[in-house]
């Protein structure tokens, strides 16, 4: 069996995100127990790949402050358009939120269909945009089923880069920002 | 950012755009945007029911800039006061009218037959609506979502067959769960053959200086989620305050006629939160999320068939639906919300007036021949819910006077020592003490969030206030609110927004402003909002005072009417009126 270790946050704000790191530390704590009994001495590992990860869906409130945090990290503007996370609703507010946004595949659809080479993938895993590549073409889009790129400005897409920001964000923990298990 | 007036007129089927700069320069946004167009727009003395009276609607400069600045704010002429009509609602609705880029939308004129306006950025379409009117708030809303673009930053407000019937106290649902509720602007809408607003828009706004910004909103964004106020609101709630106020003697019981409900237990927060509650929502733009959603579950046959009724609810409605009618379980208050909900009703009117009717019942001052065979008595779900159905669709003389307000109601039938009204607003849920009772009498729109009366008496019942200390944190309250409603934040979050924090924000968006200019302005909102109050015949000193509030203790004791006259004078000194 092999655990994923969730980083602690340390960027996580207020008093229920102190409480929500706690409860993270402290199951760090117990996989890290767990870890020393079977005698496995923690030694530097190279640097992983970090992804966001939409941990716990059905806790959203709707407040779009992930949103918000994208945009202004990203752009410096105030936008919802072009953050590249997505909180839509599912028959209005009465209904059930659906947080889209990129889940960091293995083997990036995406990548595959881009035909200038405008997404392309690093060895660690992430996945860099060439701006001055892309055509605009849409084909990105259309490859990935979840819907997490969205065209932008000059048709560009919009594609999250797993930087972490929005988790700070998130008053109600949706969000998680983890190791990519090798 | 874009500073510019939405005008459409239903009449001619007209829309268009004006750049106001000025205005904004001069009042802001929000509701001092809102008083200034209500001014210009509105002729004197016109009829709130009218072609000619107007509705505005305005965002301020911090909405969807800033944590937790959620709100819009409508001004019309109240069908229900006819003086100044004044609401404020969250949602989805200031985020939407940012991203559409318009910052005040005028709406003028009426339709000539149902119709709904749909806002995408600057393409504004009147529709017909001919085939939902007469569908209720709830189902309206999910028929519009079919035809409507902008999905998941969309606002579409809608109102019930109460505001096409014109109950002076109808409601417009917004997003479902938030409501402009209260003074009748649903009754407007309905006049104007308005069923719904649709606005959505893709627009962005730039921000002069994006480092600056950064960290002011950082700083405010951690002030938001570390005050009290954020758990407060966050776990249980606003009806939190039902079990303090019961205990205070400060919860409105029956109309009025007690100050603590013995059974106010089985309808508080913390049974509602731990039986019913199933989600919390929050407004776009605000970490709290205070909004919170029961689940009513009830059996509609004897083979496990049930009906699930998903209701929002919050202090005031389960005063004015609960403790004041005697409702002394949640589902039956629940269902009651929920009805309000569908019809477009606003629940705290809705709730007053059912009280005095019930009092007026048991009094004999009107009879089964009046209610049609409603047994009005206190707690008894099944009348309440017959009754609210009348109000809307009134089938006699006697409902339609109740859907005119209680103050009408009492001036027909009697007993308006005991219609709990103030300046024709049916009151909120609090029988706290003085402060209470003059902030909703002085207050510009006589609401208890106009200067927040009840929480000064409450700051009374620890440390004793003299009716001049009082008085001068009412005044400071009006004014300052005024400067608050004009950014348009949420009142809840109040205490972040320090006048030193509101400048820093301002500052962030491009906006200089000083600690004097912020305070003239809140003087000068009051007063305009004040002018256009006498202006339709609004006058300070006739203001009622039903007599049920000396006679039933409050949280500060007994409230002696020489306290409150004593508070009125100088109240009308301080501000410079004698
Ligand atoms: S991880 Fe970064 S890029 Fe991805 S959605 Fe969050 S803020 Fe945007
Ligand atoms: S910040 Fe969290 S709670 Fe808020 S909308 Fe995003 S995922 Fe939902
Ligand atoms: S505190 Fe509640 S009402 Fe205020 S903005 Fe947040 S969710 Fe909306």
């Amino acid at each position: 069996m092999s655990y994923s270790i969730r980083r602690i946050d340390a960027c996580r704000v207020g008093r229920r995100g102190a409480d929500l790191g706690m409860a993270d530390s402290s199951e760090a704590k117990v996989i890290s127990e767990r870890v020393s009994v079977a005698g496995q001495e923690t030694k530097p590992k190279p640097k992983k790949r970090r992804r966001l990860k939409v941990a716990h869906p059905e806790r959203c409130i709707g407040c779009l402050g992930c949103m918000f945090a994208c945009s202004r990290v990203h752009t410096g503007n105030v936008s919802l358009r072009d953050s590249a996370i997505k909180i839509q609703t599912q028959g209005g507010i009465e209904g059930d939120f659906r947080v889209v946004v990129c889940r960091g595949c293995n083997d990036p659809p995406c990548v595959r269909a881009c035909p200038v080479g405008a997404l392309e993938r690093k060895p660690d895993g992430s996945v860099v945009f060439h701006e001055e590549l892309c055509t605009g073409c849409g084909q990105c889009q259309d490859a990935c089923l979840i819907g997490a790129i969205s065209l932008g400005r000059g048709s560009k897409p919009i594609k999250c880069m797993h930087c972490g920001a929005c988790v700070a964000f998130c008053p109600h923990g949706v969000l998680t920002f983890e190791e990519v298990p090798s | 950012m874009l500073r510019r007036v939405l005008y459409i007129d239903l009449g001619n089927e007209d829309a268009w755009v004006e750049e106001r700069q000025d205005l904004f320069d001069q009042w802001m946004g929000g509701t001092g945007v809102g008083i200034k167009l209500l001014m210009e727009e509105c002729p004197e003395g016109v009829d709130p029911l009218s072609p000619k009276a107007p509705i505005i609607f305005c965002i301020g400069p911090l909405n969807g800039m800033f944590p937790v600045a959620t709100k819009m704010v409508a001004t019309f002429k109240s069908p229900l006061t006819g003086e100044l009509g004044e609401s404020y609602a969250g949602g989805r609705l200031p985020l939407a009218a940012r991203f559409a880029g318009h910052e005040a939308i005028v709406i003028r004129g009426a339709a000539e037959r149902p119709s709904y306006i749909s806002i995408n950025n600057s393409d504004v379409k009147i529709k017909d609506a001919t085939s939902i009117w007469g569908v209720e708030a709830q189902t309206a809303g999910m028929i519009l979502r079919e035809h409507e673009p902008g999905i998941g930053r969309r606002s579409i407000i809608r109102i019930g067959p109460a505001g096409e019937n014109l109950v002076r106290y109808a409601g417009v649902v917004v997003d479902t769960y938030r409501h402009l509720g209260r003074l009748g602007l649903g009754a407007v809408f309905g006049s104007k053959k308005l069923k719904a607003m649709v606005i959505s828009g893709t627009e962005h706004v730039e921000i002069p200086d994006h480092k600056r910004y950064r960290e002011v909103y950082n700083k405010l964004y951690q002030t938001t989620v570390q005050t009290d106020v954020m758990e407060k609101y966050h776990d249980i709630g606003t009806s939190v305050n039902i079990n303090v106020l019961n205990w205070l003697k400060g919860l409105p019981t029956k109309n009025f006629q007690s100050s603590s409900f013995p059974e106010a237990e089985n309808i508080s927060g913390e049974i509602l939160a731990d039986k019913y509650l199933f989600r919390r929502l929050s407004c776009a733009g605000c970490p709290i999320g205070c909004i919170h959603i029961a689940q009513l579950k009830s059996a509609f046959s004897t083979h496990h068939e049930f009906e699930v009724r998903k209701v929002s609810y919050d202090y005031e409605p389960i005063y004015s639906l609960g403790s004041n009618l005697g409702v002394s379980s949640a589902e039956g208050l629940l269902q009651l919300i929920d009805a309000c909900e569908r019809l477009g009703l606003d629940v705290m009117s809705a709730g007053v007036v059912l009280a005095w009717a019930t009092e007026a019942y048991e009094r004999d001052m009107i009879t089964p021949q009046e209610t049609l065979g409603v047994p009005l008595q206190w707690n008894n779900v099944k009348s309440y819910m017959n009754a609210l159905e009348y109000i809307v669709r009134p089938p006699n003389e006697f409902y339609a006077a109740l859907a005119k307000g209680v103050d009408y109601a009492s001036a027909k039938y009697g007993g308006a020592d005991f219609a709990m009204a103030l300046g024709g607003n049916e009151v909120s849920g609090y029988h706290t003490g003085p402060a209470s009772i003059v902030g909703q009498i002085v207050g510009v729109r006589h609401s208890h969030l106009d200067n927040a009366g009840y929480s000064i008496d409450q700051k009374a019942a620890k440390k004793q206030l003299s009716p001049e200390q009082m008085v001068d944190e009412i005044i400071n309250e009006d004014n300052s609110r005024g400067v608050f409603n004009s950014l348009v934040g949420c009142l809840f979050a109040r205490g972040v927004y320090t006048s030193e924090n509101i400048i820093d924000a301002l500052g962030a968006v491009g906006i200089e402003k000083t600690k004097d200019d912020l305070d003239s302005l809140g003087k000068r909102i009051f007063d305009e909002k004040y002018r256009f109050k006498t202006r339709e015949g609004f006058d300070l000193s006739k203001v009622r005072v039903p007599k049920r509030f000396y006679e039933t203790v409050s949280t500060l004791g007994k409230v002696d009417p020489q306290t409150v006259d004593e508070m009125l004078r100088l109240y009308r000194k301080k501000r410079g009126w004698l």
